[in-house]
């Protein structure tokens, strides 16, 4: 038996372990992660973009069909970010492979680069095939493309980590789906991912800013087209307050080992 | 707080106060000393929910202690869990497993997650030694119970550590299997590997375990070297058979701890095995001059499963 005589400071390999286990599911359930989504998205164009597009013609300078892309990725973003992150996580505390995890020379912030890099990587991935799908159906320009990758990353970081967040606090399968079915499925159809909010009235468009998903999506819709609900300077900030709320409580669990060790 | 005492360099883990409360209120341990030496089989007995796996699972990271020092090759395994971890491989009491990953995706991900290059040579061989070698690419939810047993230990020893606890390895495994295994515990630990094994088969920390540890309620109640447990608690009994029945036990053997048995014919001495070698001749002798006659005699040494059980009711 070898003797391990040092121990290195951060353990990439056990990082990247992780990281490959997950892409390795997605791509053993790769009807669900990609095909799933794609069809959905198609559906939202044929009826939002063809059947009300049609009779709603431009937002703020935009062909409608172009103005729900962002939008639309968005949606699949935050629920696909959601549902791969939080059943990583969740699903070795369910089956008590944890323990393995648990027992490795790995740090809690290694841990998490490679549950939530692997679910990020896997968002990324779909909403640029989400992109891909759309251009077939509208023509799509993207002014700011730096910016649309950045938002796109940032987005897919932020909702995985909420995630995992969820796939330890959540106690059994029903509490995986809920946050994402009763929390972030309004609050994107309520946050202008099918309109401006400058189209709602004036008490409804004051609660909108209340709701963070409006500079997620705002943000991600001014690297397209330049144009937004609120500034960009300020969408970029709420995605990072989101962000950084997202990793204090990660923080926060592996301090207390808060359901993970007894 | 305790500390573990410095001295103890042999040890390649030390235990020192190691206390558990769960956060249920139930004290699982109770201020746990317990040395382990480097290149031992270390068998640690107990009934169920006496602690075991308690014990193991804060040693290897799992649950957190309540108070206590732990060094493993003299590393705290709180402050340099990587130093220690990356040491232990852990093969738990539960059968764990993924399902859809293959046998050879498992042990590679096991090895990687312990920071360790990809080395096929060794997964192979740990394979090949735990007959799993056949079923390399197939998925973990088609082999048997006792197969994914296995993989688990494949898992352990994939990152090639230097102790390796086995939590119950052999609950529901066949007798072959249990064979397979003691001689792969017997060739780990001739590779320098210390293993630290929990058992309800007896016999099999009787056979295979240098010192033994008893765990009752939180308590670890004794630590002893195999032989010298066997020696020091055992018992052994001396039966004859004898030609005329008794009724009574004669006065003039009142000192020897006997009794009648099988209506008279069998007379029994029980007696600790550490006072063999003169109590059976001196009380052979007052028999002879007392003119008892018997047909035949034989003794019999209590098992590690008698020593146990004594102990654990006694504390009970
Ligand atoms: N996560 C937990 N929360 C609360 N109590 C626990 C927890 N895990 C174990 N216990 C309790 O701690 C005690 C010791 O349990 P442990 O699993 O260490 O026993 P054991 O010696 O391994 O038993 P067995 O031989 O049945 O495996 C038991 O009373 C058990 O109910
Ligand atoms: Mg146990």
């Amino acid at each position: 038996m070898s003797t391990i005589t040092h121990t290195r400071a951060f353990n990439g390999r056990g990082v990247l372990a992780i990281f490959r286990f997950e892409m390795a599911r997605a791509r053993r359930t790769l009807w669900q992660s990609l095909v799933t989504p794609v069809i959905t998205t198609s559906l939202y164009f044929v009826v939002f973009g063809a059947a009300i597009g049609s009779r709603m013609s431009e937002v703020d300078g935009v062909p409608y069909g172009a103005f729900i892309v962002p939008g639309l990725i968005m949606l699949s973003l935050f629920t696909e970010s959601l549902s791969n992150s939080s059943f990583g996580i969740y699903l070795p505390r369910f089956i008590g492979t944890i323990y393995e995890i648990l027992s490795a020379p790995i740090s809690a912030f290694e841990m998490v680069l490679g549950y939530v890099g692997a679910a990020a990587a896997k968002s990324v991935i779909l909403g640029l095939v989400i992109l891909a799908t759309a251009t077939l159906f509208v023509p799509i320009r993207i002014l700011h493309p730096v910016w649309m990758l950045a938002f796109l990353v940032l987005t897919a970081t932020t909702f995985s980590l909420f995630g995992f967040i969820i796939g330890i606090w959540a106690k059994g399968f029903e509490q995986l789906q809920f946050v994402p079915m009763l929390i972030i499925t309004p609050l994107t159809f309520l946050g202008g991912a099918f309109y401006s909010i400058d189209m709602l009235p004036g008490t409804w468009r004051i609660f909108s800013l209340f709701n963070p998903v409006v500079y997620l999506i705002s943000g991600f819709r001014w690297s397209f087209y330049g144009t937004s609900d609120v500034g960009v300077g300020i969408s970029l900030a709420a995605t990072l307050g989101i962000l950084a709320l997202c990793l204090a409580l990660v923080w926060w669990i592996f301090r207390t080992g808060y359901r993970l060790k007894t | 707080m305790d500390r573990v005492d410095p001295t103890a360099v042999q040890s390649v883990i030390s235990i020192a106060g190691l206390t558990k409360t769960y956060a249920s209120g139930l004290q699982a341990l109770k201020r746990v000393d317990l040395e382990i030496r480097r290149g031992e089989i270390f068998a640690l007995l107990g009934p169920n929910g006496a602690g075991k796996t308690t014990l193991i699972s804060i040693v290897c990271g799992i649950v957190t202690p309540t108070s206590g020092q732990v060094l493993v090759d003299g590393h705290d395994i709180l402050r340099e869990y990587r130093a220690t971890r990356s040491r232990i491989g852990l093969v738990p009491q539960e059968l764990h497993t993924d399902m859809f990953e293959t046998v050879w995706g498992t042990v590679r991900f096991s090895r990687g997650l312990f920071g360790l290059a990809p080395n096929a040579a060794h997964l192979e061989k740990v394979l090949r030694d735990l007959s799993l070698w056949e079923k390399r690419n197939d998925k973990i939810m088609t082999l048997s119970g006792g197969m994914k047993r296995r993989v688990l230990i494949a898992k352990a020893l994939a990152h090639e550590p230097q102790i390796l606890f086995l939590d119950e390895p052999t609950a529901g495994v066949d007798v072959e299997l249990r064979r397979d295994m003691w001689a792969l515990v017997r060739r780990l630990r001739a590779s320098g590997v210390t293993i630290i094994l929990t058992t309800h088969y007896i016999d099999e920390a009787e056979e295979m375990a240098d010192r033994i540890g008893v765990v009752s309620r939180g308590e670890l109640i004794v630590v002893e070297e195999k032989t010298a447990l066997m020696k020091k608690l055992g018992k052994k009994q001396l039966t004859l058979h004898l030609l005329e029945p008794m009724t009574a036990i004669p006065a003039a053997l009142a000192d020897w701890n006997l009794t009648l048995n099988n209506g008279g014919c069998d007379l029994e001495y029980t007696f600790l095995s550490s006072d063999e070698g003169k109590a059976i001749p001196a009380l052979l002798r007052r028999i002879g001059e007392l003119g008892i006659g018997y047909r035949d005699l034989n003794t019999r040494q209590s098992s590690l499963e008698d020593i146990f059980v004594s102990l654990v009711s006694e504390r009970a």
